[in-house]
């Protein structure tokens, strides 16, 4: 079973996207922001992470380039997902080492068509 | 709606485009009809089939037509039939056509155009492979309503989230607020018609690649036949064919027949020849007899 970390501010966009990973036959773990998100992967590397931009502590973009410099960083697929929807924040995401993009608000077929597309389904 | 009023409509739709309901389908009826008889200020399914009886009433029967169509449409939908075009299509018709440096392609069931903007973009990333060649992209559909939406374009986020790799969206799209416009450069590489299957290809021309997609699947079999024989006679007898997901030529055809190890690619059967991905072997064969 793949593993992707969910990492979101709002208690309601994790459970959502945990209820559509599920479904899709991922293990979740979540985090609350950046900060907790880098500390799981030091622990334990995931396969894929659906990434929030706005969090308290540490933002997603900063989360990103963090993991990218630990050691089996460069593994997991990042797949952003953030009202940030304009063409700057995607491609400032994607030279940081996203993988995809998911601009909310999303549903099941996005998410599904976006793991699909790096590869993880 | 009375059985007769269903049946005629059901006879109407068969012979107008094609589409086959069975015997369930009232729901689905009502729900697409009954918004077209209230734009005309027609108060019920009833009346509504009255007026289609008036042959004079061509633009109702066209709103009819359209109304039931199905245009569901993604970018790069089923993802495998671009990857047949980019690795197997165009390799053998870059060969095949080295002399004359022209391919024409057609979508028969264009829809929002997503399907013929995938192919543009795919070729956009074959990049200077290309340079010299006059490539054609023909997207053609029998409702209006749906080219209009191809020609301009534009595309919601919830639309271009399914299917389209983000890279893509920054590279051929230009934003505008929640909406997405493909690039003009895309745009002009695609000719839209209004077209309808049951009618004769005669004015369409010759085609190397034909994409006739999650159209079939509305049709009986015998009007399935007929349309894949007659695609096949549109096209040069050393192109390619992809079907749906879920459509195949099996049991309807020997117009055409599968190339190996390739689902839902089509190649048409001409005698004596045998239908294969360009291996080492077909591509001598081919660059062999075309030059
Ligand atoms: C589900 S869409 C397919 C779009 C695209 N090929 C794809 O696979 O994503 C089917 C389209 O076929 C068109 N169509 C239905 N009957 C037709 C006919 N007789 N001639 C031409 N187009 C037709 C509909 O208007 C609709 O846009």
């Amino acid at each position: 079973m793949k593993h992707c970390l969910v990492v979101d501010d709002s208690s309601v966009i994790r459970k959502v996207a945990r209820r559509i990973l599920e479904d899709l036959s991922f293990s979740i773990t979540e985090a609350e922001d950046g900060q907790q998100a880098l500390e799981q992967c030091q622990q334990h590397m995931p396969d894929a992470i659906l990434l929030d931009w706005n969090m308290p502590v540490m933002d997603g973009l900063e989360f990103l380039g963090q993991l990218r410099k630990l050691d089996g960083g460069q593994g997991p697929k990042v797949v952003f997902c953030t009202t940030e929807n304009d063409v700057g924040h995607i491609a400032r995401a994607i030279r940081a080492g996203a993988n995809e993009y998911i601009m909310k608000p999303f549903d099941r077929e996005i998410v599904e068509a976006k793991f699909q597309e790096v590869g993880l389904i | 709606m009375t059985p007769a009023e269903y049946d005629y409509l059901r006879q109407f739709l068969k012979q107008r485009s094609g589409l086959v309901l069975s015997n369930e389908k009232q729901y689905l009826i009502e729900s697409r009809l009954l918004p077209v008889a209230r734009k005309s200020g027609l108060a019920s399914i009833t009346a509504l089939v009255a007026k289609l009886r008036d042959p004079r009433e061509s633009m109702l029967a066209d709103a009819v037509v359209e109304a039931m169509t199905t245009n569901e449409s993604f970018f790069f939908r089923d993802k495998v039939p671009f990857d047949h075009f980019t690795q197997v299509m165009m390799p053998a018709m870059l060969e095949r056509r080295a002399m004359k440096r022209q391919i024409r392609i057609w979508c028969a069931a264009a829809s929002t155009g997503q399907e013929s903007y995938s192919l543009a973009m795919c070729l956009k990333e074959m990049g200077s492979k290309l340079a010299g060649w006059r490539i054609e992209i023909v997207g053609t559909d029998i409702s209006n309503e749906v080219l209009d939406r191809a020609k301009a374009g534009v595309y919601s986020q919830f639309e271009v989230q399914r299917g389209l790799p983000i890279q893509m969206l920054l590279k051929y799209f230009v934003q505008n607020g929640d909406q997405w416009t493909i690039s003009n450069e895309l745009r002009s590489m695609v000719q839209w018609k209004k077209f309808n299957l049951l009618e004769s290809f005669a004015g369409l021309g010759q085609f190397d690649i034909v994409f006739c997609r999650n159209v079939l699947i509305y049709f009986d079999q015998p009007t399935k036949a007929d349309i894949l024989s007659r695609v096949s006679k549109t096209m040069t007898p050393d192109g390619f064919l992809v079907l749906g997901a879920a459509e195949t030529v099996v049991g309807l055809t020997d117009a055409f027949k599968p190339v190996q190890d390739r689902r839902g690619l089509y190649a048409p059967n001409v005698p004596g020849q045998t239908a294969a991905a360009p291996t080492p072997a077909t591509r001598f064969a081919f660059g062999s007899g075309a030059a």
